[in-house]
């Protein structure tokens, strides 16, 4: 498996390049590392709810709600700033975080006490939380003005040449390798993922396995939810919207399994900075956005084509072994 | 001698790992019921498999009225006239009587739709034919009991004028009126010339249905004939060998204490009344048919499902197992019977797949370390000498003995007390065998506990100490083993025969 998806990761990055050195043939410039640190930068979000999808998708569960989580979480925070901007701004981010973790553990309990599936439980909570941005906020919008210097700088401010908010996706990512290679937990994820009747007699509670990855994909989204509101400097109930399937694409065009147990945080990574490089470079040479979609739709079917050769692979290198016996 | 209509001739299929079917024959005569009997892993699945066109034979040929003919695949088989109607039957619940009975070659009107009017006629003639005039065809199939279905299915095979009909245990999940009302219907079958295949344990049924017998023993056919020209005695004398070809490891018994005492366990609906005593260094064998709830107790004291009653003691302490991991941490563990599907995580390396009940061990604050895992996987797996070119292979890579072996390894890593195996060597090699029969003589003697479940009479007698039977979710005997004990004891107990019934 980590060697079929080592490759597939090798190939997406050489994918990546390719696509970088033919958009600078058409405009020069492309390739400059400032523009790329640009699109890494426009990128972090989607990477950081990328990683939680995948944790979720690992254990054969979906969170359709990622989006409406964040929108919630941050209008959260954008009101408080706007109503009490005293309150120093990484609070807010603890509290974002702490809003998100607690939806998640909301669509996480159903899906463990209830089991209710968590394509259903999850669709349910997209609405809600939806519904309750409307309700928080009696259905404004917080403008740009209403922020505080300071809650709007905590993306912005230059550190070792990057901004802020690509260090908090570097720093996300590298604890999440962490997490998924080096913990019991992340073990966990990959076993039930791969087999949940057999990590049940190995002792694994696979209900509260799926109900942890379920607070983890929240508490990333609730965190985003700040960075979102700080980037672009508005709360509104259409923060977002639609945007849990660009994050679930990231996740397939990536090589995470949507039947479970398979995908790597490098793999989240590179399918996120891949559709990143796609919408940056489709305004620079003139292609519509439209063509953007349908762009990153045919990559999620080439993708999943590819997922299920490799499988298929598979089976058939049993059969030989089975016939040289 | 009349011709048969179905004949198989030296038919051959292996597994990886494991020869499931070695030149086999069948014979099967119009307007007669043959009987295949054997234990179970004799190979009868896999040759109803063939005979259905599932699995493709490696060797051998399969004819017809004397014609040579090839299944590419189960619908080739279905045309051929070849039926099976299984233990499950494998209809469809949502869809009307009617609609089971002729999917795939309903009556169309003009203008190719279906002719639904027609379709129920001809559905309610053939139940009535059938002596089931009052299943309504337009009723859901999954109104009907399972004897019900039965007639369903027998219908179906009707209406496709099957020329041959295969039962694969179909009176395990019927009452005794339910199969009287069987027997009716193959009678009626067998009148209407169709050769029947019927397969089932109990060998009451065999006498009291069909005409001829074959016998298969491990993959092998070792007899056939007509039932009136033998006895059961002779027939349990087929299925269990006279040779014992298997070598068992001689090993002193040095049995202890008392470790486990399971009493008066009990559940709604899989077993009552379940009470044994393991001692340490004990092997204790636990023999019955398919179905007759061994599995389930061991799942109830593992945690895997939850008893109504009755007690677990480990040392002389009461352990209440809500899940696995509580009854890992106690000391029990339990090699389950799939191994693919319960036992091995195929898809990760062999040393996550040994680490993983026993993370908490190789962990430190939080964290895994790498190193301690490999260690843990090198002792383990060099104790029960695993051969694989790295413990970074992914464990579904290796042949059925070996995954057996990361299986165990898994278990031992967790330094339990006592460890429950589920049919340890079922499907693999004899050579892993061999190696699995010598690793447990060696747990014993290291002082731990083993419950060995088996449905291998060898395997039984050649290494428990005592052997408890079980039959339909009861203990009926318990037996210190010796060499007064034999097989047919056993088979009889298990099944239920009285002696020279025959």
């Amino acid at each position: 498996m980590s060697r079929i998806l080592k490759t597939r990761e090798i190939w997406l990055a050489l994918v990546i390049t390719v696509l970088i050195i033919a958009i600078t043939l058409r405009a020069p410039g492309f390739a400059r590392p400032e523009n790329l640190f640009e699109i890494f930068n426009n990128t972090s979000i989607l990477m950081i709810l990328a990683l939680g999808q995948m944790a979720v998708i690992i254990t054969r569960s979906i969170d359709l709600s990622m989006a409406s989580n964040l929108a919630l979480s941050g209008m959260i925070v954008a009101l408080i700033n706007a109503a009490y901007p005293q309150i120093p701004v990484p609070m807010l981010m603890l509290l974002a975080t702490f809003c998100g973790l607690v939806f998640g553990a909301f669509n996480g309990i159903l899906v463990w006490k209830l089991g209710i599936p968590a394509i259903v439980v999850t669709l349910g909570t997209l609405t809600i939380f939806r519904g309750l941005i409307f309700q928080i906020a009696g259905g404004k919008w917080v403008n740009a003005d209403k922020f505080s210097e300071d809650f709007v700088q905590y993306t912005r401010i230059d550190f070792l040449g990057l901004p802020l908010l690509s260090w908090y996706a570097i720093v996300i990512a590298g604890l999440f390798f962490l997490l998924m290679t080096r913990t019991p937990l992340g073990r966990s994820i990959y076993a039930i993922g791969v087999n949940p009747v057999a990590s049940v007699y190995a002792g694994i509670d696979v209900g509260r396995t799926t109900f942890i990855a379920f607070c983890i994909s929240g508490a990333l989204a609730g965190f985003s939810g700040y960075l979102w509101v700080s980037r672009f400097v508005i709360g509104s109930v259409q923060v977002a919207a639609g945007y849990e399937l660009t994050i679930i694409a990231a996740c397939v065009i990536g090589g995470v399994s949507i039947a479970g147990g398979i995908g790597t945080v490098g793999s989240a990574l590179l399918g996120a900075l891949f559709l990143g490089v796609i919408g940056s470079a489709l305004p620079v040479i003139n292609i519509s956005p439209f063509w953007q979609m349908a762009i990153s739709g045919a990559a999620i079917i080439i993708a999943v084509i590819l997922n299920a050769r490799s499988s298929r692979q598979k089976g058939r290198i049993i059969l030989k072994t089975g016939s040289a016996k | 001698m009349t011709q048969p209509k179905l004949s198989l001739f030296g038919i051959c299929k292996s597994f990886p790992g494991v020869r499931a079917l070695n030149e086999v024959g069948l014979e099967l005569y119009s307007g007669q019921v043959t009987a295949l009997i054997g234990e179970n892993g004799a190979g009868k699945s896999t040759l109803v498999k063939i005979l259905t066109g599932i699995y493709q034979p490696d060797a051998g040929e399969i004819k017809i009225e004397n014609k040579v003919i090839e299944f590419a695949g189960p619908h080739a088989a279905f045309e051929k006239g070849i039926t099976a109607i299984h233990q499950e039957t494998v209809l469809f619940d949502e869809l009307s009587v009617a609609e089971n009975i002729f999917l795939g070659h309903a009556p169309r009107t003009r203008f190719k739709t279906i002719d639904w009017r027609k379709m129920y006629a001809a559905a309610q003639e053939l139940l009535s034919d059938l002596g089931a005039g009052h299943i309504d065809p337009e009723m859901q199939l999954k109104e009907l009991g399972i004897a019900q279905k039965h007639l369903v299915a027998v219908a179906r095979a009707m209406s496709i004028d099957a020329e041959i009909v295969i039962m694969d245990e179909p009176t395990a999940a019927l009452s005794h009126k339910e199969i009287e009302d069987l027997f009716e219907l193959i009678e009626l079958l067998k009148r209407q010339g169709k050769a029947v295949l019927f397969i089932s344990h109990k060998m009451y049924e065999i006498y009291r249905i069909a005409d001829r017998f074959t016998v298969f023993r491990d993959g092998e056919m070792v007899g056939k004939g007509l039932l009136k020209d033998t006895s059961q005695d002779e027939i349990v004398h087929m299925m269990v060998g006279r040779s014992v070809d298997q070598i068992f490891p001689k090993r002193q018994a040095n049995i202890g204490k008392s470790v486990l005492c399971v009493s008066g366990l009990g559940h709604p609906t899989e077993f009552e009344d379940i009470s044994f005593e393991l001692r340490q260094g004990e092997i204790l064998g636990f023999y019955g048919l398919v179905g007759a709830g061994r599995s389930e107790v061991m799942q109830a004291i593992f945690g895997v499902t939850i008893p109504n009653a009755g007690s677990v003691l480990l040392d002389g302490k009461e352990i209440r197992a809500r899940s696995p991991a509580d009854a890992i941490k106690a000391g029990i563990v339990y090699v389950p019977e799939e191994r693919g599907q319960q036992g091995v995580v195929t898809d990760l390396p062999i040393y996550q797949n040994i680490s993983l009940p026993s993370l908490h061990k190789t962990s430190k604050n939080g964290f895994l370390r790498l190193a301690q895992e490999f260690a843990l996987a090198r002792e383990f797996t060099e104790r029960i000498d695993l051969r694989a070119s790295s413990f970074s292979q992914n464990a579904g890579t290796l042949s059925g003995g070996n995954q057996q072996k990361v299986v165990i390894a898994k278990w031992l890593a967790t330094r339990p007390r006592v460890i429950i195996l589920d049919e340890p060597t079922k499907g693999i090699d004899i050579g892993s065998k061999a190696a699995v029969h010598e690793f447990m003589g060696a747990l014993v003697s290291q002082g731990l506990s083993v419950i060995m479940i088996s449905s291998e009479l060898p395997e039984i007698l050649g290494m428990s100490d005592r052997i408890i039977v079980m039959r339909e979710g009861l203990i009926v005997a318990r037996y210190d083993n010796n060499d007064e004990i034999s097989a047919e004891l056993l088979i009889r107990t298990a099944a239920d025969i009285q002696e020279n019934a025959a």
